[in-house]
């Protein structure tokens, strides 16, 4: 495991709790219609969204899924305009176009988020093949589930990945369940190990509620791609504490309440916390930045409050480049 | 100017487009080999070299049996600083990557709040009319009109092909372009400097007066075709070839309505909410009182194309069919039974 500085620790810490705190936030809006529609949370896999998206740099690139907010928030995009964006105004960091589904940063590489399971991942391909087509160093990382690694077109784009070489990472979030779906009773074999069939690694990070375990995976898989030796598939095994989105109930118990126990008490922020009690923070230290990332959510729903919707007249804004083309 | 193929323009676009601007790539099945025969040398791979040799295999980008994983990446890339053109070869194919065309490439710049560019060229061929049975002869334009974000060229001339070619290049919203198998021989005189015909402007192929003809991709020749034998008889037929179909030239098919007060819409695409149905409703709308004959549309009746000879040729416009509606709408009697289905 790479030696660490304390600053980078911290940040992980901090990430993982922004994550919590504004996914906890985003539920409730959720259930008293402040937010509307729904939103996916990542409480349960900060651990696995923050270890991939601190092993990238801010300029690499990322595109994400329905399970949306981890990303941006753990690549560094401020939370007030994210926020903004759940509940449709203005400032959102989309102008309230997208909406939770489509969260996007391009400031921070975030190239989208997508309501269409598997539809990013060649998106992320794509960059990755600008990167290499304009020699530029960076490198594309695609975010997708376990149901999602059942779609062709991450096969399709593992394989050009492969063939060019891209420098790709294809990082599978494993929590097991696509919406009421075990993952076992629809995927044949181990996912990571299809990477062998394109000549690529796959690595499986079983500990995936540990952050340092996906850190070092994926930084592994960062460093072949940066040096020219082509794409990695990561696997992480993880769980999500809510239901597959909020509000939802569904009616079989598809999920047994053992299981999620057992998963409560490997929570990948309390892990954490232990871990960087030992290595010498303090207790004030760590209710610090818990205390900050309640601040910064505060913050931003504060942001969003006092920020109007858009209004009529930018309905069209952005369709095309020119208003011309608007019919 | 020098006599150039339809096909030839296009690949003399691409050669200018690459030459112009080192983001633009060409990605696709079967581009090394110019199988298609748009990234070869000048008139022949052998005079001057093909794509491959020219720019490398890093911007002729040679692709596996994907399209879904092509388009994605085509969209990926112009979102991150190129400038690709994806050649799909056949238009049928598109349908594979139908997700990616309608989920990513036309929406994403709306919904990241204008933070997506997507400068990328799709260029796909119509083989209908060349008895290649129903998997190979799709026009299916019509269906990505319904698709708002992209932009739909169908060029009817070298000069087009060439000309539009280069603006959908440097347009900076995904262009879809559609092109006739049918046309690829068809030559005339292209300027073989740079030229750009704009996005969104339709041409008079034909001035006239007393009927309009809008006519899309290979309808457009059998429409002059069709004008010149009414002339004979008296009737001056203006025809119309909208060239781009989003965006519409609306105003440039309103203004020959409203001269002609009569309107036939000539399209090898399939009948119901076609390109022809758009316009119609568009002229119905806008000067339905300018009107004064019913609007009738020749297209391609709603089924499968059959793969025989003596069945394919009936399914799309033809002069003979594009005759016999001007007849109608200006009250002339039918020459003899058309056999097209219109
Ligand atoms: C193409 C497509 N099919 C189905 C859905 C409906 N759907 C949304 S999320 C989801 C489950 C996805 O599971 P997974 O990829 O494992 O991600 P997770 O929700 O577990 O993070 C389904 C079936 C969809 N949005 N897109
Ligand atoms: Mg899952």
């Amino acid at each position: 495991m790479a030696e660490l500085a304390r600053d980078t620790l911290r940040e992980m810490q901090l990430r993982m709790l922004r994550i919590r705190a504004f996914d906890e936030r985003a539920s409730k809006m959720v259930k008293r219609g402040h937010i509307p529609g729904t939103v996916h949370t990542s409480i349960g896999q900060e651990a696995q969204v923050v270890g991939a998206t601190m092993a990238l740099g801010t300029g690499d690139y990322m595109s994400g899924n329905h399970r949306s907010h981890g990303h941006p928030i753990g690549k560094g995009s401020p939370l007030g305009p994210l926020m903004a964006e759940l509940v449709g105004k203005a400032t959102g960091v989309c102008k309230g176009k997208g909406g939770s589904l489509h969260l996007a940063d391009f400031a921070v590489g975030s190239l989208g988020e997508s309501g269409i399971v598997g539809s990013s991942i060649p998106i992320a391909n794509g960059a990755a093949l600008s990167s290499k087509v304009l020699n530029n160093g960076k490198v594309a990382l695609a975010f997708f589930g376990d149901g999602a690694a059942n779609q062709g077109v991450l096969y399709e784009s593992m394989n050009m990945a492969g063939v060019w070489d891209l420098p790709m990472i294809f990082l599978c979030e494993n929590n097991q369940y696509a919406l009421s779906t075990p993952a076992h009773t629809v995927t044949s074999g181990i996912i990571s190990e299809r990477a062998a069939g394109f000549g690529m690694p796959g690595i499986r990070v079983e500990e995936g509620q540990d952050v340092l375990a996906v850190y070092d995976a994926v930084s592994a898989a960062v460093a072949r791609a940066r040096a020219g030796d082509g794409p990695t598939l990561v696997e992480v095994i993880t769980y999500r504490y809510n239901e597959h989105s909020e509000g939802l109930k569904l009616g079989t118990d598809y999920r047994n309440a053992d299981e999620r126990e057992a998963w409560l008490k490997k929570d990948p922020i309390v892990l954490f916390r232990q871990y960087l009690a030992s290595q010498g923070f303090s207790e004030e230290e760590l209710d610090g930045l818990q205390a900050t990332a309640l601040a910064e959510v505060d913050a931003a729903v504060a942001f969003s409050d006092a920020s109007p919707y858009p209004d009529l007249s930018v309905a069209f804004d952005d369709l095309y480049t020119d208003k011309e083309s608007v019919a | 100017m020098t006599v150039m193929s339809y096909l030839s323009a296009i690949g003399a676009a691409q050669r200018e487009a690459m030459d112009a601007d080192d983001r633009v790539i060409i990605i696709g099945e079967d581009v090394e080999a110019n199988v298609y025969g748009t990234t070869g040398g000048g008139k022949s791979r052998s005079i001057e070299g093909d794509f491959l040799q020219r720019y490398g295999k890093n911007r002729i980008r040679n692709t596996p049996i994907s399209e879904e994983g092509i388009v994605g990446a085509a969209a990926g890339a112009a979102m991150t600083g190129l400038r690709p053109i994806v050649d799909l070869s056949y238009s049928s194919f598109l349908y594979m990557a139908m997700d990616q065309f309608v989920n990513q490439v036309a929406k994403n710049r709306y919904m990241f709040g204008g933070q997506a560019s997507m400068p990328v060229v799709f260029r796909s061929a119509m083989f209908y009319g060349l008895n290649t049975g129903a998997h190979h002869s799709d026009r299916p334009y019509p269906m990505f009109m319904n698709v708002p974000g992209l932009k739909i060229i169908a060029p009817a001339t070298p000069a087009d092909a060439k000309g539009l070619l280069r603006s959908a290049v440097d347009s900076d919203d995904p262009v879809l372009s559609f092109e006739a198998c049918l046309l690829w021989s068809t030559k005339e005189d292209v300027d073989e400097d740079e030229f750009w015909v704009p996005l969104g402007v339709a041409r008079t192929a034909r001035e006239g007066t007393d009927v309009t003809v809008v006519a899309i991709s290979s309808s457009v020749p059998e429409a002059v075709a069709a004008a010149e034998e009414l002339a004979k008889e008296g009737v001056s037929v203006e025809v119309i070839d909208p060239r781009t179909l989003v965006p519409l030239d609306r105003n440039a098919i309103l203004r020959s309505v409203a001269k002609t007060g009569r309107l036939v819409v000539a399209e090898p695409a399939h009948r119901t909410c076609g390109a022809a149905a758009e316009i119609s409703a568009l002229v119905a709308e806008e000067i339905f009182d300018s009107l004064r004959a019913p609007i009738i549309r020749v297209t391609a009746p709603d089924m499968q194309i059959p793969f025989s000879p003596s069945l394919e040729k009936q399914m799309y416009p033809t002069k003979a069919s594009i005759a016999a509606a001007i007849r109608r709408v200006v009250d002339l009697p039918a020459l003899e039974p058309v056999a097209a289905a219109v």
